[in-house]
């Protein structure tokens, strides 16, 4: 029996409820209600988080690390609090091991350039997927070209799932980093991040995840899928933009020499040397985001009330439910249709091009990314020049991806 | 129907199901590759321009966009011919002024005639670029762009 709207909506999650904690969902666009579905790009902030930022601002915030005063210290220990909080929630032993970023991007250029430094050289092999985002391709490009190593690609079955055969060729003694993402922007697809991860080990390799895709989404835990860094963005994850981090074993950290230079991350400068402080200080120069990590914090402690588990079945079930419905739409053809993915529906018609479809959608209300998402390399790889993409999130009810799904169909409608 | 009828209006429907001069002309005397990074949209645009007059002999494209882009195109290619190189780059200007909404075509001179079509593009300022590629890449291939040219 094909499976009604109230049916998906279950009992696994009070999706109203969870509603009604985001201020910005209960807007309307074009006189329709807001149907958000671009969470891959960036997610709303419930209003424990818009809260929590506000009173930090307004009765805590002080520079952190550095003053000796009061209101310095306190703000310090609700730093290096959150830095705990997203050690555990990434499931890192030691919270020294998170270094704060801007982002997935920075975090990336950060091990990118401190790793490479230290540990390739020409003839070296870096391992990258034909399904990254360009924040996990540019930096090794660039690193390849200055350190003279060589870039291999892991190919992708027609269903955008990773090849692994392939991949075990690839891997060898000149392997220096395998970087991956856990989930696909583009696509979707759920990689085999421990199964990777273990391959590389054996080659001798260290191992990048890039977890932008799937911090909002799986519960993770580091730990158990034995990789040596996994990145992050506050802002796909409930939090704010501008902060996002990496994880990284405290002895590879250790190993490696300072991205960004400047104070913070010093042991001691003389106008000769200077000597650096130990990780995670090392990597992070200047004032950090210091609202933001706050912010960050409190976008965790929302996830995990709801908890993780739960915000994974509720979001499978949004995406089979999406899935049946795109389906069933003839002139649409999903782009990625691995065995394990996250709640991404990226599709293609020849009748209309994603751009036209965004913004016809957009008259509905309907708020889709459309494009290349930042994955050329996947575009190319599937023969589009772009796909639209619906991503959810688990304030998403069914009832909006009805709404998306009869907003495609009248698209394609008035362009055939 | 409730569809922005202001954007896509039948002719640029009409333009994007049949592009016209969708072609390449072989060895001809202009051509530029233009690409909008952001969207992926790719077209190559061709002239033979007539050294004695300098008049637009044949103009057409190649290529892959929105409805937007390739209708901006297509229409481009038939409204250019048998103009002079110098009118063409006036009604670039033109044109381009309309759709960042600093020409009002209903109120100011312009010699654009059909294009006036796209003057709905000022309400969406993220598909200004998707209507101007054209008009970029006609204008890299009369400078001799070789490299392409980007809207970004
Ligand atoms: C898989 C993936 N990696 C990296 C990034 C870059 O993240 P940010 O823009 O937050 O630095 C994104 C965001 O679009 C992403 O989806």
């Amino acid at each position: 029996m094909p499976d009604t709207s109230a049916s998906v909506a279950g009992n696994v999650l009070d999706v109203e409820k969870i509603r009604a904690d985001f201020p910005i969902l209960s807007q309307s666009v074009r006189g329709k209600p807001l149907v958000y579905l671009d969470n891959a790009a960036t997610t709303h902030k419930p209003s424990a988080v818009i809260e929590r930022v506000r009173n930090f601002d307004a009765e805590e915030y002080g520079t952190v690390r550095r003053g000796t005063y009061k209101l310095s210290e306190r703000a310090t220990q609700l730093y290096e609090e959150a830095r705990r909080n997203v050690a555990d929630f990434v499931g890192a032993e030691k919270s020294g091991e998170i270094v704060f970023t801007s982002g997935t991007t920075q975090a990336i250029n950060l091990v990118a350039h401190s790793f490479g430094k230290r540990f390739v050289n020409a003839g070296d092999e870096i391992i990258i997927s034909n399904i990254e985002h360009h924040a996990n391709t540019v930096p090794w490009q660039v690193l390849c070209q200055e350190r003279g190593a060589n870039l291999k690609v892991i190919p992708v079955n027609d269903d955008g799932e990773l090849m692994m055969e392939e991949y075990a060729k690839l891997l060898s003694s000149k392997t220096r980093m395998v970087a991956v993402n856990h989930v696909s922007n583009a696509l979707g697809t759920i990689n085999p991040v421990k199964k990777i991860t273990e391959q590389a080990h054996a080659a001798g390799a260290r191992v990048l995840i890039d977890g932008a895709q799937s911090a909002p989404h799986i519960k993770l835990d580091v730990q158990d899928i034995g990789c040596d860094f996994y990145t992050f963005s506050g802002h796909k994850m409930y939090g704010p933009s501008g902060i996002g981090g990496v994880y990284g074993k405290r002895e590879v950290w250790e190993e490696m020499p300072p991205y960004v230079t400047g104070g913070d991350m010093i042991m001691q400068v003389t106008l000769e040397k200077t000597t650096y402080a130990k990780p995670p200080a090392r990597f992070e120069a200047g004032t950090p985001p210091i609202t933001q990590v706050i912010g960050l914090s409190a976008a965790i402690d929302y996830l995990n009330e709801i908890g993780m588990e739960k915000i994974a079945d509720y979001e499978n079930s949004l995406l089979e439910y999406g899935t049946r419905l795109f389906q069933e739409i003839d002139e649409v053809r999903i782009i990625g249709n691995a065995r394990r993915k996250a709640s991404i529906i990226s599709f293609f018609s020849d009748a209309v091009h994603s751009h036209d479809m965004v913004h016809f959608l957009d008259e509905d209300g309907v708020a889709c990314r459309g494009g290349h998402h930042c994955a050329q390399p996947t575009m190319i790889r599937y023969g589009v020049p772009a796909t639209t993409r619906a991503s959810m999130a688990f304030y998403n009810k069914p009832e909006e991806l009805d709404a998306l799904a009869e907003s495609v169909k009248k698209c394609i409608r008035f362009f055939s | 129907m409730s569809y922005d009828k202001e954007l896509y209006q039948q002719v640029i429907l009409d333009h994007n199901r049949k592009p016209r001069n969708f072609r390449a002309i072989e060895n001809a005397s202009h051509s530029c590759h233009g690409v909008n990074p952001l969207c992926g949209d790719d077209i190559t645009v061709y002239l033979n321009v007539n050294e004695d007059g300098g008049t637009i002999d044949e103009l057409s494209f190649q290529g892959s966009g929105c409805a937007i882009s390739k209708a901006s195109t297509s229409l481009m290619t038939t409204f250019l011919k048998g103009r002079s190189v110098e009118e063409a780059r006036r009604i670039k200007e033109e044109f381009h002024k309309m759709i960042l909404g600093n020409l009002d075509p209903e109120k100011e001179e312009h010699h654009l005639g059909k294009l006036v079509l796209f003057a709905g593009i000022r309400e969406y300022p993220s598909r200004t670029k998707c209507a101007s590629l054209a008009w970029h890449t006609l204008v890299g291939a009369l400078d001799k762009k070789f490299d392409g040219v980007s809207t970004e």
